[in-house]
């Protein structure tokens, strides 16, 4: 199974991808697995880091969390851009990671960049320390709360890493 | 062919609706963009046009194609999750940059490197 399929979830992304640009018919889904299956095998030469997600249920969860709080943040940006004429006070924050998946690290720094209130600026993998950048800064303390409580810990639990 | 004029009007109604709000969403971050007044406040401006200024106009495309066609065009999400999942590593690229240059201009107050360990 392994030989086969070395990155299942790949695959099936590359599938998935390939029914959508061509639509969906017997034939597209032989010719998009065949497709799938040999780029899998020409990544097994790159050999790339295989995430191991344990549990499934937390995806949904923080999915919906992250697409409502994007429209949260983007009313608030637009609300300083707009009505206060982009005066903040914009600030440095450390968050300090528990997070060391460098899967859920990635996905980590795209929800923090598609909040407009907040930038990935600086990752430090010795410490774990992540340096970002939040527009309006009213107590430090709550922004790293949020990250710490809102993202890292459901991205731990879908990666796994509590349990070591 | 397919006809603009044969959509329904509650499909024409929320097309509109999503291409209006994707559209302003990505102006207000282009407006932000020129009032901003440093380099790390204009990080955030753009973000809003790569999360909900992408995100609405997406939608709205997928709902015309969608009735018009009568059948489901989903192949639009692929331009979201690809838009996400890249805009991380120009702006951390460009932050990196910024945060290098004024470290060792040593213009103001800033943490010290991550890297120095």
């Amino acid at each position: 199974m392994t030989r086969l399929l070395p990155y299942p979830l790949m695959a099936l992304a590359l599938l998935i991808m390939w029914l959508l640009l061509n639509g969906t018919s017997a034939g597209q889904l032989l010719l998009g697995a065949v497709i799938a299956i040999l780029a899998t095998w020409a990544m097994r030469s790159l050999g790339p880091s295989k995430p191991r997600i344990r549990r499934w249920r937390v995806i949904p969860v923080l999915f919906a969390r992250v697409f409502v709080d994007v429209i949260g943040s983007n009313i608030d940006a637009a609300r300083i851009i707009l009505a206060r004429g982009g005066r903040t006070q914009p600030d440095l924050v450390h968050v300090p990671l528990t997070l060391r998946d460098r899967t859920g690290l990635a996905v980590l720094a795209c929800i923090l960049t598609s909040m407009p209130g907040t930038a990935w600026v600086e990752y430090n993998a010795a410490s774990g320390e992540l340096l970002m950048h939040v527009l309006d800064v009213e107590a430090e303390q709550n922004w790293r709360d949020l990250v710490k409580e809102r993202y890292e810990r459901p991205l731990m639990e879908i990666f796994g890493e509590t349990s070591e | 062919m397919m006809n603009a004029a044969g959509l329904p009007l509650w499909a024409a109604l929320l097309t509109s609706f999503f291409l209006l709000l994707g559209a302003t969403v990505t102006l207000i971050g282009c407006i932000g963009l020129i009032r901003f007044k440093t380099f790390y406040e204009r990080i955030h401006a753009p973000t809003m046009g790569t999360s909900w200024g992408m995100g609405a106009i997406v939608l709205a495309s997928i709902i015309f194609f969608t009735v018009l066609g009568s059948r489901p065009v989903l192949h639009e999400v692929l331009i979201g999750i690809f838009v996400t999942v890249t805009t991380p590593v120009p702006l951390m690229l460009l932050s990196r940059a910024a945060l290098y240059r004024d470290r060792t201009d040593d213009s103001r107050k800033l943490p010290g490197s991550g890297d120095k360990g």
